[in-house]
Protein backbone atom coordinates (compact mmCIF):
# COMPACT_ATOMS: atom_id res chain seq x y z
CA UNK A 1 0.00 0.00 0.00
CA UNK A 2 2.80 2.51 -0.70
CA UNK A 3 2.41 6.01 -2.16
CA UNK A 4 2.14 5.29 -6.10
CA UNK A 5 4.47 7.56 -7.57
CA UNK A 6 8.09 9.53 -6.98
CA UNK A 7 7.18 13.20 -7.85
CA UNK A 8 7.19 14.27 -11.29
CA UNK A 9 10.12 16.86 -11.85
CA UNK A 10 6.98 19.79 -12.65
CA UNK A 11 5.58 19.20 -9.04
CA UNK A 12 6.61 21.27 -6.36
CA UNK A 13 6.34 19.43 -3.39
CA UNK A 14 5.77 20.98 -0.12
CA UNK A 15 2.85 19.14 1.71
CA UNK A 16 4.05 15.46 -0.25
CA UNK A 17 7.92 15.96 0.84
CA UNK A 18 7.58 12.95 2.72
CA UNK A 19 4.79 11.03 1.30
CA UNK A 20 5.53 7.36 1.19
CA UNK A 21 8.80 7.50 4.09
CA UNK A 22 7.22 5.15 6.37
CA UNK A 23 9.97 7.05 8.92
CA UNK A 24 7.96 10.49 8.81
CA UNK A 25 4.77 8.93 10.47
CA UNK A 26 6.77 8.83 13.72
CA UNK A 27 7.24 11.88 16.45
CA UNK A 28 10.92 11.31 16.36
CA UNK A 29 11.16 10.99 11.99
CA UNK A 30 8.56 14.25 12.23
CA UNK A 31 11.33 16.06 14.61
CA UNK A 32 14.02 14.81 12.09
CA UNK A 33 12.39 16.60 9.24
CA UNK A 34 12.55 19.57 10.74
CA UNK A 35 8.59 19.05 12.32
CA UNK A 36 7.03 20.89 15.53
CA UNK A 37 10.04 24.06 15.44
CA UNK A 38 7.41 26.50 13.46
CA UNK A 39 4.88 25.30 16.49
CA UNK A 40 7.17 25.86 19.26
CA UNK A 41 8.12 29.43 17.45
CA UNK A 42 4.56 30.12 17.26
CA UNK A 43 3.33 29.65 20.83
CA UNK A 44 5.62 32.57 21.45
CA UNK A 45 4.40 34.85 19.27
CA UNK A 46 1.34 36.66 19.49
CA UNK A 47 -1.74 35.22 17.81
CA UNK A 48 -2.96 38.87 16.16
CA UNK A 49 1.06 38.33 14.42
CA UNK A 50 0.24 34.77 13.21
CA UNK A 51 -3.26 35.63 11.78
CA UNK A 52 -1.13 38.57 9.79
CA UNK A 53 1.67 36.22 8.46
CA UNK A 54 -1.00 33.55 7.19
CA UNK A 55 -2.88 36.78 5.87
CA UNK A 56 -0.17 38.17 3.56
CA UNK A 57 0.78 34.82 2.23
CA UNK A 58 -2.52 34.02 0.39
CA UNK A 59 -3.52 31.15 1.73
CA UNK A 60 -6.96 30.27 0.75
CA UNK A 61 -9.05 27.23 2.14
CA UNK A 62 -8.43 23.39 0.37
CA UNK A 63 -11.70 22.11 1.41
CA UNK A 64 -13.95 23.45 -1.70
CA UNK A 65 -14.83 26.88 -1.06
CA UNK A 66 -11.50 28.92 -1.05
CA UNK A 67 -11.93 31.03 1.13
CA UNK A 68 -9.00 33.33 3.05
CA UNK A 69 -7.80 31.53 5.77
CA UNK A 70 -6.36 34.25 7.51
CA UNK A 71 -9.37 36.79 7.14
CA UNK A 72 -11.79 33.52 8.42
CA UNK A 73 -9.20 33.18 11.80
CA UNK A 74 -9.92 37.19 12.39
CA UNK A 75 -13.16 36.86 12.66
CA UNK A 76 -12.98 35.18 15.78
CA UNK A 77 -12.97 37.64 18.71
CA UNK A 78 -10.13 39.50 19.83
CA UNK A 79 -10.55 40.01 23.40
CA UNK A 80 -11.86 36.51 24.07
CA UNK A 81 -14.82 35.90 26.91
CA UNK A 82 -16.11 32.61 26.46
CA UNK A 83 -14.08 29.10 25.15
CA UNK A 84 -13.03 29.25 21.23
CA UNK A 85 -13.09 26.04 19.64
CA UNK A 86 -10.93 25.07 16.61
CA UNK A 87 -12.41 22.13 14.55
CA UNK A 88 -10.52 20.29 12.06
CA UNK A 89 -12.34 18.76 8.25
CA UNK A 90 -10.81 15.21 7.50
CA UNK A 91 -14.57 14.32 7.09
CA UNK A 92 -13.14 14.08 3.11
CA UNK A 93 -16.00 12.33 1.20
CA UNK A 94 -16.19 14.39 -2.13
CA UNK A 95 -16.00 12.13 -4.64
CA UNK A 96 -12.79 11.95 -6.52
CA UNK A 97 -10.86 13.77 -3.61
CA UNK A 98 -8.24 11.81 -1.37
CA UNK A 99 -5.93 14.55 -0.57
CA UNK A 100 -6.57 14.66 3.44
CA UNK A 101 -6.54 10.96 3.70
CA UNK A 102 -2.67 11.07 2.15
CA UNK A 103 -1.90 14.15 4.67
CA UNK A 104 -2.76 11.92 7.56
CA UNK A 105 -1.77 8.61 6.38
CA UNK A 106 1.87 9.66 5.80
CA UNK A 107 3.04 12.88 7.81
CA UNK A 108 -0.34 12.83 10.97
CA UNK A 109 2.10 15.25 12.43
CA UNK A 110 1.78 18.09 9.68
CA UNK A 111 -1.77 18.09 10.32
CA UNK A 112 -1.56 18.07 13.84
CA UNK A 113 1.59 20.88 14.17
CA UNK A 114 -0.73 23.22 11.63
CA UNK A 115 -4.21 22.22 14.33
CA UNK A 116 -2.06 23.78 17.20
CA UNK A 117 -0.89 26.80 15.61
CA UNK A 118 -4.01 27.75 14.46
CA UNK A 119 -5.85 27.06 17.56
CA UNK A 120 -3.35 29.47 19.34
CA UNK A 121 -4.27 32.01 16.07
CA UNK A 122 -7.56 31.72 17.24
CA UNK A 123 -6.86 31.12 21.23
CA UNK A 124 -9.27 28.24 21.35
CA UNK A 125 -7.74 25.73 24.24
CA UNK A 126 -9.39 22.89 22.36
CA UNK A 127 -9.58 21.70 18.37
CA UNK A 128 -11.02 18.05 16.87
CA UNK A 129 -10.33 16.55 14.72
CA UNK A 130 -13.15 14.70 12.42
CA UNK A 131 -12.29 12.25 10.74
CA UNK A 132 -14.89 10.18 8.80
CA UNK A 133 -15.80 6.55 9.98
CA UNK A 134 -14.33 5.24 6.76
CA UNK A 135 -10.81 6.40 6.88
CA UNK A 136 -9.40 3.46 9.47
CA UNK A 137 -6.08 3.76 8.47
CA UNK A 138 -5.38 7.46 8.69
CA UNK A 139 -7.53 7.62 12.36
CA UNK A 140 -4.50 4.97 13.32
CA UNK A 141 -1.83 7.24 12.01
CA UNK A 142 -3.45 10.17 14.03
CA UNK A 143 -4.03 8.28 16.98
CA UNK A 144 -0.77 7.00 16.99
CA UNK A 145 0.88 10.39 16.73
CA UNK A 146 -1.69 12.41 18.62
CA UNK A 147 -0.62 10.08 21.35
CA UNK A 148 3.51 10.87 20.61
CA UNK A 149 3.14 14.45 20.61
CA UNK A 150 1.34 14.38 23.77
CA UNK A 151 3.95 12.66 25.70
CA UNK A 152 6.30 14.85 23.84
CA UNK A 153 4.26 17.69 25.35
CA UNK A 154 4.20 20.01 22.15
CA UNK A 155 0.96 21.08 22.18
CA UNK A 156 1.23 23.93 25.44
CA UNK A 157 -2.22 24.36 26.92
CA UNK A 158 -3.82 23.23 24.03
CA UNK A 159 -5.95 20.00 23.78
CA UNK A 160 -5.88 17.85 20.51
CA UNK A 161 -8.77 15.16 20.31
CA UNK A 162 -9.85 12.82 17.29
CA UNK A 163 -13.74 12.56 16.94
CA UNK A 164 -14.60 9.64 14.46
CA UNK A 165 -17.93 9.96 11.63
CA UNK A 166 -20.00 7.28 10.94
CA UNK A 167 -20.93 7.59 7.49
CA UNK A 168 -22.23 11.00 6.02
CA UNK A 169 -20.69 12.99 3.28
CA UNK A 170 -22.64 16.16 4.80
CA UNK A 171 -21.04 16.39 7.72
CA UNK A 172 -18.30 17.79 5.32
CA UNK A 173 -20.71 20.96 5.59
CA UNK A 174 -18.89 22.58 8.33
CA UNK A 175 -22.33 23.67 10.17
CA UNK A 176 -23.01 19.89 10.29
CA UNK A 177 -19.84 18.57 11.45
CA UNK A 178 -20.33 20.71 14.70
CA UNK A 179 -23.37 19.57 14.94
CA UNK A 180 -22.25 15.81 14.75
CA UNK A 181 -19.31 16.38 17.22
CA UNK A 182 -22.48 17.83 19.21
CA UNK A 183 -23.61 14.12 19.34
CA UNK A 184 -26.58 15.47 16.71
CA UNK A 185 -27.80 14.56 13.16
CA UNK A 186 -25.46 15.78 10.79
CA UNK A 187 -27.83 18.62 9.75
CA UNK A 188 -26.56 21.98 7.98
CA UNK A 189 -27.32 25.49 10.52
CA UNK A 190 -28.89 28.14 8.88
CA UNK A 191 -26.19 31.15 8.49
CA UNK A 192 -25.95 33.72 10.14
CA UNK A 193 -24.59 32.97 12.82
CA UNK A 194 -21.37 32.07 11.17
CA UNK A 195 -19.15 29.51 13.39
CA UNK A 196 -16.95 32.71 14.59
CA UNK A 197 -19.83 34.25 16.60
CA UNK A 198 -21.40 30.71 17.64
CA UNK A 199 -20.07 27.55 16.03
CA UNK A 200 -19.52 24.51 17.82
CA UNK A 201 -21.25 24.17 21.67
CA UNK A 202 -22.65 27.63 20.63
CA UNK A 203 -19.27 29.35 21.14
CA UNK A 204 -16.66 30.89 18.76
CA UNK A 205 -15.45 28.42 16.26
CA UNK A 206 -13.34 27.97 13.24
CA UNK A 207 -13.21 25.39 10.98
CA UNK A 208 -10.34 24.42 8.42
CA UNK A 209 -9.42 21.82 6.27
CA UNK A 210 -6.77 19.36 6.64
CA UNK A 211 -4.52 20.55 3.72
CA UNK A 212 -5.08 24.06 4.79
CA UNK A 213 -3.62 23.38 8.25
CA UNK A 214 -0.99 21.29 6.73
CA UNK A 215 0.32 24.27 5.04
CA UNK A 216 0.50 26.45 7.83
CA UNK A 217 3.49 24.84 9.12
CA UNK A 218 5.24 25.66 6.18
CA UNK A 219 4.75 29.22 5.49
CA UNK A 220 5.71 30.36 9.04
CA UNK A 221 8.95 28.66 8.66
CA UNK A 222 9.26 29.68 5.06
CA UNK A 223 7.78 33.31 5.08
CA UNK A 224 4.24 34.62 3.72
CA UNK A 225 5.68 36.21 0.83
CA UNK A 226 7.70 32.42 0.02
CA UNK A 227 4.23 31.18 -0.14
CA UNK A 228 2.79 34.40 -2.20
CA UNK A 229 5.84 33.51 -4.62
CA UNK A 230 4.01 29.89 -4.95
CA UNK A 231 1.86 31.28 -8.14
CA UNK A 232 1.94 30.58 -11.63
CA UNK A 233 -1.08 32.73 -12.73
CA UNK A 234 -3.27 34.76 -10.57
CA UNK A 235 -2.36 36.42 -7.69
CA UNK A 236 -5.04 35.75 -6.15
CA UNK A 237 -4.39 31.81 -5.83
CA UNK A 238 -1.07 31.47 -3.89
CA UNK A 239 0.91 28.49 -2.97
CA UNK A 240 1.01 24.28 -3.89
CA UNK A 241 -1.62 22.48 -3.82
CA UNK A 242 -2.35 18.81 -3.75
CA UNK A 243 -4.86 17.34 -6.61
CA UNK A 244 -5.76 13.80 -6.61
CA UNK A 245 -6.37 12.32 -10.00
CA UNK A 246 -8.47 9.51 -10.57
CA UNK A 247 -10.60 7.93 -13.37
CA UNK A 248 -9.08 7.24 -17.20
CA UNK A 249 -5.74 8.15 -16.33
CA UNK A 250 -2.81 6.14 -16.75
CA UNK A 251 -1.01 6.81 -13.39
CA UNK A 252 -4.07 8.23 -11.03
CA UNK A 253 -2.64 9.63 -7.55
CA UNK A 254 -1.84 12.70 -5.73
CA UNK A 255 -0.17 15.18 -7.35
CA UNK A 256 1.13 18.45 -6.05
CA UNK A 257 1.64 21.56 -8.56
CA UNK A 258 1.59 25.17 -7.99
CA UNK A 259 -1.04 27.22 -8.22
CA UNK A 260 -1.75 28.38 -11.85
CA UNK A 261 -0.56 24.50 -13.04
CA UNK A 262 -2.31 23.84 -16.58
CA UNK A 263 -4.96 21.22 -16.34
CA UNK A 264 -3.51 19.99 -19.20
CA UNK A 265 0.01 18.93 -18.31
CA UNK A 266 -1.20 17.40 -14.69
CA UNK A 267 -3.81 15.04 -16.80
CA UNK A 268 -1.18 14.10 -20.06
CA UNK A 269 2.12 14.64 -18.13
CA UNK A 270 2.01 13.59 -14.71
CA UNK A 271 -0.58 11.27 -14.73
CA UNK A 272 0.65 9.82 -18.16
CA UNK A 273 -2.34 10.76 -20.11
CA UNK A 274 -5.26 8.24 -21.29
CA UNK A 275 -5.07 4.59 -21.77
CA UNK A 276 -3.62 3.74 -25.30
CA UNK A 277 -6.00 4.30 -28.00
CA UNK A 278 -8.09 6.65 -25.32
CA UNK A 279 -9.05 10.32 -26.22
CA UNK A 280 -10.18 12.37 -23.26
CA UNK A 281 -13.85 13.74 -23.39
CA UNK A 282 -14.51 14.92 -19.92
CA UNK A 283 -13.14 16.00 -16.82
CA UNK A 284 -14.46 17.41 -13.43
CA UNK A 285 -11.73 19.59 -11.97
CA UNK A 286 -12.80 19.57 -8.41
CA UNK A 287 -14.62 17.12 -6.60
CA UNK A 288 -18.14 15.94 -8.02
CA UNK A 289 -19.62 19.03 -7.12
CA UNK A 290 -18.36 21.47 -9.75
CA UNK A 291 -19.49 21.70 -13.25
CA UNK A 292 -18.18 19.40 -15.93
CA UNK A 293 -15.76 20.65 -18.48
CA UNK A 294 -14.93 19.16 -21.55
CA UNK A 295 -12.65 18.71 -23.65
CA UNK A 296 -11.88 21.97 -25.03
CA UNK A 297 -11.41 23.05 -21.73
CA UNK A 298 -9.90 20.94 -19.97
CA UNK A 299 -6.95 21.04 -22.14
CA UNK A 300 -7.36 25.38 -21.74
CA UNK A 301 -7.92 24.98 -18.15
CA UNK A 302 -5.35 26.63 -15.34
CA UNK A 303 -5.59 25.09 -12.31
CA UNK A 304 -6.30 27.96 -9.68
CA UNK A 305 -9.34 29.79 -8.21
CA UNK A 306 -10.03 31.96 -10.93
CA UNK A 307 -8.63 30.03 -13.67
CA UNK A 308 -11.35 27.19 -13.28
CA UNK A 309 -14.20 29.56 -12.47
CA UNK A 310 -12.69 30.95 -16.42
CA UNK A 311 -14.12 27.84 -18.17
CA UNK A 312 -16.78 27.49 -16.36
CA UNK A 313 -16.19 25.11 -13.39
CA UNK A 314 -14.72 25.37 -9.83
CA UNK A 315 -11.16 24.53 -8.34
CA UNK A 316 -13.57 23.06 -5.29
CA UNK A 317 -11.62 20.34 -3.52
CA UNK A 318 -9.11 19.77 -6.61
CA UNK A 319 -10.62 16.05 -7.07
CA UNK A 320 -10.07 15.61 -10.60
CA UNK A 321 -12.15 13.15 -12.27
CA UNK A 322 -11.15 12.38 -15.65
CA UNK A 323 -13.27 10.51 -17.89
CA UNK A 324 -12.11 9.33 -21.63
CA UNK A 325 -14.38 8.38 -24.90
CA UNK A 326 -15.27 4.97 -23.46
CA UNK A 327 -17.79 6.69 -20.38
CA UNK A 328 -21.60 6.84 -20.82
CA UNK A 329 -21.87 10.46 -19.40
CA UNK A 330 -25.42 9.96 -18.89
CA UNK A 331 -25.35 6.84 -16.79
CA UNK A 332 -22.00 8.65 -14.81
CA UNK A 333 -24.48 11.73 -14.27
CA UNK A 334 -26.99 9.61 -12.70
CA UNK A 335 -24.31 7.83 -10.41
CA UNK A 336 -23.65 11.39 -9.60
CA UNK A 337 -26.65 12.36 -9.27
CA UNK A 338 -27.88 8.86 -6.97
CA UNK A 339 -24.59 10.12 -4.77
CA UNK A 340 -26.29 13.46 -3.96
CA UNK A 341 -29.97 11.67 -3.45
CA UNK A 342 -28.13 9.10 -1.13
CA UNK A 343 -26.49 11.83 0.99
CA UNK A 344 -29.35 14.54 1.00
CA UNK A 345 -29.50 15.53 5.07
CA UNK A 346 -33.66 15.79 3.69
CA UNK A 347 -34.02 18.86 5.62
CA UNK A 348 -34.89 21.58 2.79
CA UNK A 349 -37.87 20.20 0.29
CA UNK A 350 -36.04 21.08 -2.62
CA UNK A 351 -33.06 19.24 -2.10
CA UNK A 352 -35.03 15.98 -0.95
CA UNK A 353 -36.97 16.17 -3.66
CA UNK A 354 -34.68 17.07 -6.05
CA UNK A 355 -31.79 14.93 -5.69
CA UNK A 356 -34.82 12.12 -5.63
CA UNK A 357 -35.97 12.80 -8.80
CA UNK A 358 -33.43 13.91 -10.62
CA UNK A 359 -31.98 10.39 -10.13
CA UNK A 360 -35.21 8.76 -11.03
CA UNK A 361 -35.73 11.06 -14.50
CA UNK A 362 -32.01 10.11 -15.09
CA UNK A 363 -32.58 6.55 -15.11
CA UNK A 364 -36.16 6.96 -16.58
CA UNK A 365 -33.81 8.35 -19.34
CA UNK A 366 -30.86 5.43 -19.34
CA UNK A 367 -33.88 3.05 -19.54
CA UNK A 368 -35.12 4.20 -22.72
CA UNK A 369 -38.22 5.55 -21.40
CA UNK A 370 -37.18 9.34 -21.41
CA UNK A 371 -38.59 11.94 -23.49
CA UNK A 372 -37.41 15.38 -24.51
CA UNK A 373 -38.86 16.99 -22.05
CA UNK A 374 -37.46 15.37 -19.60
CA UNK A 375 -34.19 17.28 -20.56
CA UNK A 376 -35.94 20.39 -19.62
CA UNK A 377 -37.39 18.95 -16.90
CA UNK A 378 -34.34 18.11 -15.51
CA UNK A 379 -33.32 21.84 -16.06
CA UNK A 380 -36.11 23.51 -14.33
CA UNK A 381 -35.24 20.76 -11.50
CA UNK A 382 -31.97 21.50 -10.92
CA UNK A 383 -32.71 26.18 -10.96
CA UNK A 384 -34.99 25.13 -8.07
CA UNK A 385 -32.29 23.14 -6.71
CA UNK A 386 -29.89 26.09 -6.91
CA UNK A 387 -29.68 28.62 -4.14
CA UNK A 388 -32.71 27.63 -2.24
CA UNK A 389 -30.81 25.62 0.67
CA UNK A 390 -29.77 25.66 3.43
CA UNK A 391 -26.43 24.25 2.44
CA UNK A 392 -25.39 23.57 -0.82
CA UNK A 393 -25.41 19.77 -1.25
CA UNK A 394 -28.30 20.60 -3.86
CA UNK A 395 -26.67 22.98 -5.51
CA UNK A 396 -23.85 20.40 -5.81
CA UNK A 397 -26.02 17.56 -7.82
CA UNK A 398 -27.28 20.60 -9.78
CA UNK A 399 -23.54 21.12 -11.16
CA UNK A 400 -23.31 18.29 -12.97
CA UNK A 401 -26.58 17.26 -14.44
CA UNK A 402 -26.72 21.05 -16.39
CA UNK A 403 -23.32 21.04 -17.32
CA UNK A 404 -23.74 17.40 -18.77
CA UNK A 405 -27.09 18.42 -20.44
CA UNK A 406 -25.18 21.47 -22.34
CA UNK A 407 -22.05 19.55 -22.95
CA UNK A 408 -23.40 16.27 -23.90
CA UNK A 409 -26.83 16.20 -24.82
CA UNK A 410 -26.44 14.10 -27.86
CA UNK A 411 -25.71 11.12 -25.44
CA UNK A 412 -29.28 12.07 -23.45
CA UNK A 413 -30.88 12.55 -27.07
CA UNK A 414 -29.29 9.19 -28.04
CA UNK A 415 -31.36 7.19 -25.22
CA UNK A 416 -34.16 8.99 -25.79
CA UNK A 417 -34.14 8.33 -29.62
CA UNK A 418 -33.57 4.70 -28.77
CA UNK A 419 -30.60 5.23 -31.12
CA UNK A 420 -28.64 3.42 -27.39
CA UNK A 421 -29.75 0.29 -25.84
CA UNK A 422 -31.12 0.99 -22.74
CA UNK A 423 -29.45 0.25 -19.46
CA UNK A 424 -31.72 -0.87 -16.46
CA UNK A 425 -30.15 0.36 -13.03
CA UNK A 426 -30.00 -1.87 -10.25
CA UNK B 1 -39.06 1.53 25.09
CA UNK B 2 -37.71 2.67 28.24
CA UNK B 3 -35.17 1.54 30.31
CA UNK B 4 -37.50 1.19 33.18
CA UNK B 5 -39.86 -0.99 30.90
CA UNK B 6 -37.42 -4.01 29.90
CA UNK B 7 -39.48 -7.36 29.91
CA UNK B 8 -38.12 -8.96 33.13
CA UNK B 9 -35.92 -12.34 32.76
CA UNK B 10 -37.52 -15.30 32.20
CA UNK B 11 -38.32 -18.08 29.88
CA UNK B 12 -36.61 -17.68 26.39
CA UNK B 13 -35.51 -13.88 27.39
CA UNK B 14 -32.18 -13.76 28.43
CA UNK B 15 -31.12 -10.73 30.59
CA UNK B 16 -29.74 -7.68 29.47
CA UNK B 17 -25.94 -7.49 29.81
CA UNK B 18 -24.99 -3.63 29.74
CA UNK B 19 -22.28 -3.04 27.18
CA UNK B 20 -20.93 -0.40 29.66
CA UNK B 21 -19.58 -1.90 32.13
CA UNK B 22 -15.58 -2.82 33.24
CA UNK B 23 -13.12 -1.89 30.26
CA UNK B 24 -15.84 -0.17 28.04
CA UNK B 25 -16.94 1.96 31.19
CA UNK B 26 -13.83 3.20 31.16
CA UNK B 27 -13.02 4.15 27.85
CA UNK B 28 -17.16 5.85 27.80
CA UNK B 29 -15.55 7.96 30.88
CA UNK B 30 -12.40 8.60 29.39
CA UNK B 31 -13.82 9.52 26.10
CA UNK B 32 -16.52 12.04 28.81
CA UNK B 33 -13.57 14.22 29.72
CA UNK B 34 -12.96 15.29 25.99
CA UNK B 35 -16.45 17.14 25.67
CA UNK B 36 -18.45 19.87 27.65
CA UNK B 37 -21.52 18.10 27.07
CA UNK B 38 -22.56 14.26 27.75
CA UNK B 39 -24.66 14.33 24.34
CA UNK B 40 -20.99 14.84 22.57
CA UNK B 41 -19.79 11.69 23.59
CA UNK B 42 -22.89 9.98 21.53
CA UNK B 43 -21.26 9.17 18.22
CA UNK B 44 -17.77 7.57 20.55
CA UNK B 45 -20.94 5.31 22.57
CA UNK B 46 -22.49 3.80 19.65
CA UNK B 47 -18.93 2.91 18.18
CA UNK B 48 -18.00 1.25 21.31
CA UNK B 49 -21.92 -0.46 21.19
CA UNK B 50 -21.05 -1.83 17.80
CA UNK B 51 -17.42 -3.05 18.44
CA UNK B 52 -18.80 -4.93 21.66
CA UNK B 53 -21.99 -6.48 20.22
CA UNK B 54 -21.30 -6.36 16.09
CA UNK B 55 -24.78 -4.09 15.82
CA UNK B 56 -26.73 -1.86 17.46
CA UNK B 57 -30.37 -2.79 18.87
CA UNK B 58 -32.82 -1.12 20.46
CA UNK B 59 -31.93 -2.32 23.84
CA UNK B 60 -28.31 -1.18 23.39
CA UNK B 61 -29.73 2.38 22.18
CA UNK B 62 -31.74 2.57 25.39
CA UNK B 63 -28.48 1.97 27.98
CA UNK B 64 -26.83 4.46 25.52
CA UNK B 65 -29.68 7.11 25.97
CA UNK B 66 -29.52 6.37 29.70
CA UNK B 67 -25.96 6.43 30.49
CA UNK B 68 -25.62 9.65 28.42
CA UNK B 69 -28.92 11.57 29.54
CA UNK B 70 -30.63 11.30 26.69
CA UNK B 71 -34.21 9.91 25.43
CA UNK B 72 -34.33 6.24 23.16
CA UNK B 73 -35.86 8.11 20.49
CA UNK B 74 -33.01 10.97 20.50
CA UNK B 75 -30.61 7.98 19.82
CA UNK B 76 -32.12 6.42 17.46
CA UNK B 77 -32.35 9.08 15.48
CA UNK B 78 -29.07 9.55 15.66
CA UNK B 79 -28.32 6.23 14.96
CA UNK B 80 -30.85 5.88 11.91
CA UNK B 81 -28.76 9.35 10.27
CA UNK B 82 -25.01 7.53 9.83
CA UNK B 83 -25.09 4.80 7.75
CA UNK B 84 -22.08 2.96 8.98
CA UNK B 85 -24.19 2.12 12.36
CA UNK B 86 -25.59 -1.29 11.93
CA UNK B 87 -28.86 -1.57 13.35
CA UNK B 88 -29.58 -5.47 12.06
CA UNK B 89 -27.07 -8.36 12.42
CA UNK B 90 -24.51 -8.40 9.98
CA UNK B 91 -22.16 -11.27 8.47
CA UNK B 92 -18.69 -11.67 10.62
CA UNK B 93 -17.29 -9.83 7.94
CA UNK B 94 -19.15 -6.50 6.82
CA UNK B 95 -17.45 -5.53 3.26
CA UNK B 96 -18.43 -1.36 2.17
CA UNK B 97 -17.62 -1.08 -1.71
CA UNK B 98 -17.38 2.24 -3.42
CA UNK B 99 -19.21 2.20 -6.44
CA UNK B 100 -19.65 6.12 -6.93
CA UNK B 101 -19.11 7.85 -10.77
CA UNK B 102 -14.65 7.49 -10.39
CA UNK B 103 -14.60 3.80 -9.36
CA UNK B 104 -17.79 2.84 -11.45
CA UNK B 105 -15.77 3.93 -14.38
CA UNK B 106 -12.67 1.95 -13.40
CA UNK B 107 -15.08 -0.72 -13.03
CA UNK B 108 -16.25 -1.14 -9.62
CA UNK B 109 -19.62 -2.71 -10.35
CA UNK B 110 -17.69 -6.15 -11.78
CA UNK B 111 -15.90 -5.90 -7.81
CA UNK B 112 -19.46 -5.91 -6.50
CA UNK B 113 -20.32 -8.98 -8.63
CA UNK B 114 -17.36 -10.66 -8.32
CA UNK B 115 -17.74 -10.01 -3.96
CA UNK B 116 -21.09 -11.44 -3.90
CA UNK B 117 -20.08 -14.88 -6.04
CA UNK B 118 -16.77 -15.50 -4.15
CA UNK B 119 -18.21 -14.86 -0.42
CA UNK B 120 -21.50 -16.42 -1.23
CA UNK B 121 -23.69 -13.71 -0.31
CA UNK B 122 -24.70 -13.74 -3.25
CA UNK B 123 -27.09 -10.41 -2.78
CA UNK B 124 -26.81 -6.99 -1.54
CA UNK B 125 -27.25 -6.29 1.78
CA UNK B 126 -27.80 -9.95 2.32
CA UNK B 127 -25.52 -12.76 4.20
CA UNK B 128 -24.24 -15.16 3.31
CA UNK B 129 -25.72 -18.66 4.30
CA UNK B 130 -22.39 -19.40 6.96
CA UNK B 131 -23.29 -16.00 8.62
CA UNK B 132 -19.78 -15.11 7.36
CA UNK B 133 -20.16 -12.22 4.78
CA UNK B 134 -22.12 -9.24 4.00
CA UNK B 135 -21.33 -7.19 1.10
CA UNK B 136 -22.72 -3.70 0.54
CA UNK B 137 -22.35 -0.76 -1.80
CA UNK B 138 -21.41 2.48 -0.83
CA UNK B 139 -20.80 5.84 -1.85
CA UNK B 140 -17.41 7.35 -2.09
CA UNK B 141 -14.66 5.64 0.33
CA UNK B 142 -12.11 8.46 -0.38
CA UNK B 143 -9.86 6.79 -2.31
CA UNK B 144 -10.75 7.37 -6.35
CA UNK B 145 -7.43 7.08 -7.43
CA UNK B 146 -6.97 3.29 -5.92
CA UNK B 147 -9.93 2.12 -7.25
CA UNK B 148 -11.75 -0.24 -6.39
CA UNK B 149 -11.20 0.45 -2.75
CA UNK B 150 -13.22 -2.05 -0.54
CA UNK B 151 -13.09 -2.04 3.45
CA UNK B 152 -13.33 -5.47 4.77
CA UNK B 153 -14.12 -4.72 8.53
CA UNK B 154 -11.85 -2.12 9.49
CA UNK B 155 -9.13 -3.46 6.54
CA UNK B 156 -9.02 -0.70 4.05
CA UNK B 157 -7.87 -2.82 0.91
CA UNK B 158 -7.16 -0.35 -2.38
CA UNK B 159 -7.25 -1.37 -6.13
CA UNK B 160 -9.41 -4.22 -5.85
CA UNK B 161 -10.51 -5.96 -9.29
CA UNK B 162 -12.64 -9.00 -9.96
CA UNK B 163 -9.52 -10.86 -10.67
CA UNK B 164 -7.93 -10.21 -6.85
CA UNK B 165 -11.22 -10.73 -5.00
CA UNK B 166 -10.95 -14.74 -4.55
CA UNK B 167 -7.19 -14.57 -3.07
CA UNK B 168 -8.72 -11.37 -0.77
CA UNK B 169 -12.30 -13.43 0.26
CA UNK B 170 -9.59 -16.31 0.79
CA UNK B 171 -7.53 -13.71 3.61
CA UNK B 172 -10.68 -14.03 6.01
CA UNK B 173 -11.72 -17.94 5.29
Amino acid sequence: MGYPHKPHPKETVVLSKHFGEADAKSYKGWVKRGGYRALERALATEPAKLIETVKESGLRGRGGAGFPTGLKWSFMPREKKKPHYLCVNADESEPGTFKDREIMRWTPHALLEGTAIAAHAIQAEVAYIYIRGEFTEPWAAMEKALTEARAAKVFGDIQIYLHRGAGAYICGEETALMNSIEGKRGNPRIKPPFPAAAGLFGLPTTINNVETLAAVPHILTNGAAWYKGLSLSSPKSTGTKLFSVCGHVQQPGNYEVTMGFPLKDLVYELCGGMRPGRTLKACIPGGSSVPILDRAETESCLLDYEGVVERGSMLGSGGVIVFDDSTDMVYQIMRLARFYAHESCAQCTQCREGTAWTTKILERILAGQGTLADLDLLLDLSENMTGKTICVLSDSCAAPVVSGIKKFKSEFEAYIAGRRKPVMVA
Amino acid sequence: MSVGAQPPPGAGIEEYRPVFADKTLERLNEILTRYPTRQAALLPALWLVQEARGWISDRNMAEVAEVLGLTPAYVKGVVTFYTMYHQHPVGKHFVQVCTTSPCNICGAEAVVRALLDATGAKELGATSPDGKWTVVEVECLGACGFATPVLVDDDFIESVTPETVPQLVSRYQ
